[in-house]
């Protein structure tokens, strides 16, 4: 089994059939985490480099340990945006990466499309680990894929995201995943952060989220940039956090069931309260855990078995 | 006397409303008679003759919008490569803005240019001067000096001048002097760092947007600044509907103020950008909308005229990633055989097409250009309008390659230029 296609960069560009392949593959991939040994022999003698352009614990760790386990040798590259305008450019990098024959490049970088650029230079695959505004895709699929595993399905779930959208890849590819599987979604944020026609990927909006969460299937709350200019996007993080954060007092409005996620890290007591992140609601580390499972599932349907010409 | 005759063509020249079979005889440079063709009589000796027989003839385009990079950035343009490819555009005058470095906002940088121009260049340069000292918007240039040494208008392109009052007393001074201002529509704080236009395909490219009150807000501004001074105000590349909408408004109660507007916001939409760094200018790619805005409002004329916004780049400023990539296109090669597309589409006829690139910039600017009167500068373009030509880059004579319309198949193509009765260019 293999993905046609070369690279991940979008999942806008996925097809649902390719989505439910990745799905069925992390699934059967999650178990080898489950094991004493975990470690396939699957991607040995195939080499991964992390090329990581701003700063990531989460993502970067579960790219490096889904490439280990698959056997694959994992190189972390960390550069940043700011350093390389003075001195090589993005595209020079990736072509002395590729001249030391990787088989997969993971980007992560402050720019949008840059993985893009990377895609078209280079004949080795590419996976976007977040670009810019834009996409963050194996983030959607974890999270899809998290709740796909408590409802057993996707199709017909309400989905909230609340927070920042306008600056968050991890909605547009959450958006664009979910309406592909047949979810409902809504967005819910300050109006300042809420991006202009938004709407035209299928979801609806609103600045109410008292009212959004009372039918929600899944809330999906977004990390707030504390360092991004929040004086023009709203007043204070004490306002914000009454206005759009998620405390169990405002979950009793809420389905019983509902299942709260967050892309990590979470700033306490802004988007979540403590008692909601450590509460019975909380699928947090079981995205974590997923996470290793997609990239996992991600490596081997691109770089798996006899590559084909 | 140098005697030059084009004999045959469809002469096309809105300044005296002519069109039809003409021969033009040149002599010395300047326009010497136009009589109506005569098929197979002689001209007498000494002559020489270039046949145009299905060929149109008209004045030399004029462009009131180049960046030629010299002095500074000698490796995205020179003056003499910017104005070879003017000349393979059928641009016979063009105006060159004051961005460069040093910023053109001295005599002595002025004079330079024009030093140049005439040692290297191929057709005729007009330098624009600064607004302000080191287009910093703080302090007012040295303007009667500017026009002495050769300026003919003002701007701080690139680079809006956001403080209104100095902006009212640039008006003031410039007018006094006969200076029209070329004004850079747009307000850098609500741009803040915007990279292009607003609308859904930001929103699904991440990419942050600018949205059309950036330009809509600062022409509101400066027509209200022009009737407050009675001064010459002119509107670089307007690219959206409330633009247009504001600058028609103010022409119909008689504000003193013209417009332009270029090819690529005409032809191109947002919706084309992807994250190709071709198509990031400055001001953005619009939407539908505003295209058919532009439209409407070059055949109404709310926008009086065409300019390119010639802006070459090297790869070094465009082979990065999209919001890094500096803004602009390069535009003087392509801007005919685009333009064709709204004659083909019936947007406009030949002959408004010809007035807007050569008879009304020539006009707005009162340069002594734009016409195939007697007497007139014999700057002539002779255009193949059937030939289909496909736009490469690899081909241009300037020095940049940055342009929006790569690939694309174009009908209607310069086939030769001529300055002051000799030929700048000649398609091989
Ligand atoms: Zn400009």
């Amino acid at each position: 089994m293999r993905l046609k296609r070369k690279d991940i960069l979008t999942i806008e560009e996925l097809e649902r059939d390719e989505l439910e392949m990745i799905f069925s593959s992390a699934a059967s991939f999650k178990e080898v985490s489950e094991r004493d040994i975990k470690k396939v022999p699957t991607l040995r003698g195939r080499t991964i480099i992390n090329l990581f352009y701003e700063p990531s614990t989460r993502t970067r760790t579960a790219f490096e340990i889904a490439g280990k386990r698959m056997s694959a040798d994992v190189i972390n590259i960390s550069a940043s945006a700011s350093s390389v305008k003075k001195g090589e450019t993005l595209m020079d990098t990736a072509k002395n990466l590729e001249a030391m024959k990787p088989d997969c490049i993971v980007i992560r970088h402050s720019s949008a499309g840059a993985s893009h650029i990377l895609a078209g230079l280079l004949s080795c695959s590419v996976i976007n680990a977040g670009d810019g505004a834009h996409e963050h895709p194996t983030q959607a699929l974890l999270d899809i894929f998290t709740i796909k595993e408590r409802f057993g399905r996707v199709e017909g779930l309400k989905v909230l995201i609340v927070g920042d959208i306008l600056h968050s890849r991890v909605a547009r590819s959450n958006i664009w995943g979910l309406k592909k599987l047949g979810a409902e979604v809504t967005v819910c944020g300050p109006p300042t952060m809420i991006p202009p026609h938004i709407e035209r990927l299928g979801c609806s909006v609103t600045y109410n989220i008292d009212h959004a969460i009372e039918d929600a299937d899944v809330i999906i709350m977004l990390r707030i940039q504390l360092e991004r200019q929040r004086a023009t996007l709203f007043p204070s993080l004490r306002e914000y956090a009454r206005c759009w954060g998620l405390s169990a007092e405002r979950l009793k409005r809420a389905k019983k069931d509902v299942l709260i996620m967050h892309p990590g890290p979470v700033n306490r007591g802004v988007e979540l309260s403590p008692e909601v992140i450590d509460g019975p609601w909380s699928v947090i580390l079981e995205q974590v855990t997923n996470g290793v499972a997609v990239r996992m599932a991600l490596f081997y349907l691109l770089l798996g078995g006899v590559k084909e010409d | 006397m140098e005697r030059v005759v084009l004999r045959g063509g469809r002469i096309i020249d809105p300044s005296q409303d002519m069109e039809g079979l003409y021969d033009i005889f040149i002599m010395g440079g300047r326009v010497a008679s136009i009589k109506p063709a005569e098929e197979g009589s002689p001209v007498g000796e000494g002559w020489l003759e270039y046949d145009c027989k299905g060929l149109v003839v008209a004045p030399g385009f004029v462009d009131l919008h180049t960046h030629l990079r010299e002095p500074g950035e000698e490796y995205k343009e020179t003056i003499k490569t910017g104005t070879l490819a003017a000349a393979a555009g059928g641009f016979t005058t063009i105006l060159c803005m004051a961005n460069t470095t040093p910023p053109n906002d001295s005599e002595a940088v002025t004079r330079f240019i024009k030093k140049r121009a005439e040692e290297e260049g191929t057709v005729k340069v007009h330098p624009v001067g600064a607004i302000t000292k080191g287009l910093e918007g703080k302090e007012l240039t040295e303007m009667a000096e500017l026009k002495e040494a050769g300026c003919v208008a003002v701007s701080d392109d690139g680079r809006p001048l956001m403080n209104t009052s100095l902006m009212r007393r640039a008006l003031e001074y410039a007018g006094g002097l006969g200076l029209t201002v070329i004004s850079h529509c747009e307000d850098i704080y609500l741009k803040e760092d915007g990279v292009m236009n607003e609308g859904f395909e930001a929103t699904r490219l991440g990419l942050k947007g600018i949205p059309a009150q950036v330009e809509s807000i600062m022409i509101a501004r400066d027509i209200e600044l022009c009737e407050l001074t009675g001064s010459r105000l002119h509107i670089a590349h307007v690219s959206t509907r409330r633009g247009v909408e504001l600058i028609r408004d103010a022409k119909r109660r008689g504000v003193n103020v013209t417009a332009e507007a270029t090819p690529h916001h005409l032809l191109l939409t947002d919706r084309m950008v992807g994250y190709d760094t071709d198509f990031k200018m400055n001001p953005p790619l619009r939407t539908e909308e505003d295209v058919e805005a532009l439209r409407e409002a070059l055949k109404d004329g709310t926008i009086d005229c065409v300019a390119t916004d010639h802006a070459p780049h090297s790869s070094i400023e465009k082979d990065v990633e999209f919001d890094m990539a500096k803004d602009g296109v390069v535009g003087l090669e392509t801007a005919f055989g685009v333009l064709m597309r709204l004659v083909h589409e019936g947007v406009l006829t030949l002959k408004e097409l010809v007035r807007l690139l050569s008879t009304e910039p020539a006009k707005l600017m009162g340069l002594q250009a734009g016409s195939l009167s007697v007497g007139s500068p014999a700057d002539v373009v002779v255009i193949d309008t059937e030939r289909e030509w496909t736009v490469e880059p690899e081909t241009f004579r300037s020095l940049s390659r940055n342009t929006p319309f790569k690939g694309w198949t174009l009908k209607g193509r310069v086939v030769r230029t001529f300055v002051d009765g000799r030929v700048v260019y000649e398609e091989e």
